[in-house]
């Protein structure tokens, strides 16, 4: 058996194709096989990763005493504002988008994405809004200083007065990041409504690619209007026009809903990814099929629906009329149902479950656990009395934390894990990978959980230096801080020598059960020899029925008995 | 080779044949959904402009009483007819008369041209501009906005009549032209419900 599947990849690789797996310079090119731009989003997202994380790690520096000592406070301004706007527009989604990017069509048996250019053009826009952004460093008066929500009349302040300055720089950066993922949700539910493999019914898809195509319609209808609300904030920087400034008459809160009409969803996009790769990684490594698929897939389009109308829990504080406080309080309690039962599914498919605590598993179980506290801290602040107390406070920064780092990035980890095996043909270091969630676990806990004491004192988000009272819950969370910086290196160092020189992984290397699965590690150029016939459902665990019809590769042989059905006669 | 194997492989050659050939139905279906996505910018600045004009103490420019409706009316008139005749020119090109075609198409081109021409009149003649409080502002973000998108109509418009003239060009098919026209048609939606919001509610 061993035998085999060491073999197997060779006889694909014998087969010669532009872009052979071996071929590292394919992914410096504008390729149009998704699997490479796949990996290409998410190398690069990585590196902005480190960036962000570099930000953080000043900042954390500079709040270990009480006194801004570290860094200048508009030094420490601009870190924040860069440190945000880094960590979403160029970690957070891109790698998500990557991580679809390479597992859709191998998950719907197709052989691309439907619009393979449109897909490399949308990549090669991340670093060039990236370097963008970035750039604003270089630039007299330095990067903005509004925060990643921009929010005038702070953002409309140009102390310089130049046209090219760091508000102006990072507008056309975010409306660049903005195109490249229209461009790639137009992509993505094209390719998910079309291209499915015959046989695959919705009720066939596997739950991550429902929540990619829920996480897609959000960029569809929000992300539009907040390029209607950057487009207004951009001409009244560089123009003079008076659609947020009050004192020439505008409506600086009109900008708020603007901006958090996408960027509340915003939030989805990121996290229903994560919840897929959850509900993917789970069945796999407790060998039970999905508890309740069918509502947990669902659940995702509700949640896309219901998150169209949650945003102005943001602005509770902005003078905002008693009706309108009530109503998206109550969206805002409804929009944790969806999610509280996808919480239940995962729990019920580990339970009783044959559970092996691979490194996926542990990031998908550490991040579901803080997936569950930063759901319940999000309860708190979508009321509205605790919301008004708590609002602008550390309490907020240590909800989205947890939201964004405990569970997003965690479940981000579990997915690379889970996939990485299939993605390069070899697997990584178990040691290194359980250090790598040790140390994340933990440094994730002591950063992010002091935060919600210290908001409850009262200590105010965004400032360089604050009362002594609140010092010994900043010394603990800088530690913390540091902490996650120091648990990069063992992943990196995973990664990279996994990846030159790690044991050869076969094709399946879990028994999984997946399209996914049924083509070598990595897949050739189109996936698939044969396009797969779908005949049941995902999650087969158990169950002993057969996944597809024919043999979509083939050339391998290793898959379990029952992923394909038996000849008869 | 058994014979399960065989009847798959006849099936999956039938659909593969199917998706290749159904490449122009995966791009009108995404561009579909693109257009679907832009009419969120407009609605949003849609909405923007009503909670403006709702909202503002004081909605004119000291001196302005409110827009002339006349010229605009007539544009308008212009440009929702010439979502017509592009779907003439489209009809003739479904038939394959080329000359149809271009003749129709270059006509809606003109007549863009025309309502692009009575924008920029009526831009000129007007008493308030870009930085005349909220409603200037908004004033000319929507027309302008809308006018940019007209100015890409007649583009792409061209460089369908261009690519008319490539022998055997739309023999097999002609999305671009179903993009275009589209396009156009949404162009003229979004027009009108622009017109009844800026001139119509005064």
């Amino acid at each position: 058996m061993a035998n085999i599947s060491i073999e197997a990849p060779e006889v694909v690789r014998g087969q010669p194709y532009p872009g052979a797996p071996d071929n590292w310079k394919r992914f410096f090119t504008f390729s149009t096989d998704h699997k490479v731009i796949g990996i290409q989003y998410i190398v690069t997202s990585f590196f902005f990763f480190l960036i962000g994380g570099l930000f953080a790690m000043i900042m954390r520096g500079e709040l270990i005493t009480p006194e801004a000592d570290l860094v200048d406070r508009t030094v420490y301004n601009a870190l924040f504002t860069m440190h945000g706007s880094v960590m979403l527009f160029f970690w957070t989604f891109p790698v998500l988008v990557g991580l679809g990017n390479y597992l859709v069509p191998l998950m719907i048996g197709a052989r691309d994405m439907a619009f393979p250019r449109l897909n490399a053009v949308s990549f090669w826009m991340i670093p060039v809004a990236g370097i963008l952004m970035m750039s604003s460093f270089l630039v007299p008066g330095g990067p903005s200083q509004s925060g990643w929500w921009a929010y005038p009349p702070v953002s409309l302040q140009n102390p310089t007065g130049n046209l090219i300055n760091g508000q102006v720089l990072w507008i056309l950066s975010v409306a660049i990041s903005g195109v490249s993922s229209i461009m790639g949700a137009v992509n993505f539910v094209t390719t998910i409504f079309r291209m499915r493999a015959p046989g695959m019914t919705w009720f066939r898809t596997p739950a991550f690619v429902w929540a990619v195509l829920g996480a897609q319609l959000i960029q569809l209808y929000g992300l539009p209007a907040l390029t209607g609300g950057a487009i207004m904030l951009l001409l009244d920087l560089t123009i003079g026009t008076s659609f947020f400034a009050p004192e020439r008459g505008g409506n600086p809160v009109l900008y708020q809903h603007f901006f958090w009409f996408y960027s509340h969803p915003a939030v989805y996009v990121m996290v229903l990814p994560v919840f897929g790769i959850f509900s993917e990684v789970l069945p796999v490594h407790a060998r039970k099929p999905l508890f309740g698929y069918r509502v947990i897939a669902a659940s995702s389009l509700v949640i896309t629906v219901i998150s169209s109308a949650v945003w102005v829990h943001h602005m509770f504080a902005s003078a905002t009329p008693g009706w309108m406080r009530m109503f998206f309080m109550v969206t805002t309690m409804l929009v944790a149902i969806p999610s509280g039962i996808k919480v239940f599914g995962w729990v019920a498919t580990v339970w009783g479950g044959k559970i092996r605590f691979t490194t996926p598993m542990l990031f998908a179980l550490g991040g579901i656990s803080n997936w569950l506290f930063a759901g319940i801290t999000g309860i708190f602040l979508g009321s509205v009395p605790i919301d008004l107390h708590v609002h602008n406070t550390y309490f907020v920064v240590g909800h989205f934390h947890y939201v964004l780092y405990g569970a997003i990035v965690m479940g981000i980890y579990a997915g690379i894990y889970h996939w990485f095996p299939k993605m390069t043909g070899r697997m990584y270091y178990e040691g290194l990978g359980k250090l790598h969630f040790a140390l994340t676990y933990i440094g994730t806990a002591l950063i992010f959980l002091p935060m919600h004491p210290l908001g409850l004192m009262g200590m105010p988000r965004r400032v360089a230096s604050y009362d002594p009272e609140f010092a010994y819950w900043n010394v603990v969370a800088s530690i913390g801080g540091f902490l996650l910086g120091l648990s990069t290196l063992p992943f990196i160092l995973n990664m990279v020598s996994a990846w030159i020189r790690g044991e050869k992984a076969g094709n399946n290397p879990w028994r999984a059960y997946g399209l996914e699965w049924l083509t070598s590690s990595p897949p050739s150029v189109e996936n698939y020899e044969a396009t797969p016939v779908v005949v049941s459902g995902p999650y087969g665990y158990g169950k002993n029925e057969p996944l597809v019809a024919n043999t979509p590769n083939p050339g391998l042989t290793e898959f379990p008995e029952s992923f394909t059905q038996k000849p008869t006669s | 080779m058994t014979a399960e194997r065989a009847i798959s492989q006849a099936i999956e050659a039938d659909i593969r044949e199917h998706q290749e050939h159904d490449e122009a139905g995966n791009s009108k279906f995404g561009f579909i959904v693109f257009l679907l996505s832009e009419s969120v910018i407009f609605l949003s600045f849609f909405v923007g402009y009503a909670i403006f004009k709702t909202t503002t103490p004081t909605w004119y420019p000291p001196g302005v009483a409110g827009l002339e409706t006349r010229e605009p009316l007539i544009n308008t008139i212009v440009l929702v007819s010439s979502s017509f005749v592009i779907y003439v020119a489209e009809r003739y090109l479904h038939d394959k008369k080329l000359w149809g075609f271009r003749i129709f198409l270059l006509a809606t081109m003109l007549m863009g041209a025309y309502f692009l021409f009575g924008q920029a009149v009526e831009w000129r003649g007007l008493p308030f501009n870009y930085q005349s409080g909220a409603f200037g502002s908004t004033f000319f973000l929507l027309t302008g906005f809308h006018g940019l998108h007209v100015l890409t109509g007649i583009v792409l418009q061209t460089l369908m009549l261009g690519r008319s003239f490539i022998p055997g060009n739309y023999d097999n098919g002609f999305f671009g032209v179903e993009a275009t026209s589209l396009f156009w048609h949404f162009v003229d939606v979004i027009w009108i419900v622009l017109y009844i919001l800026i001139y119509v509610w005064q």
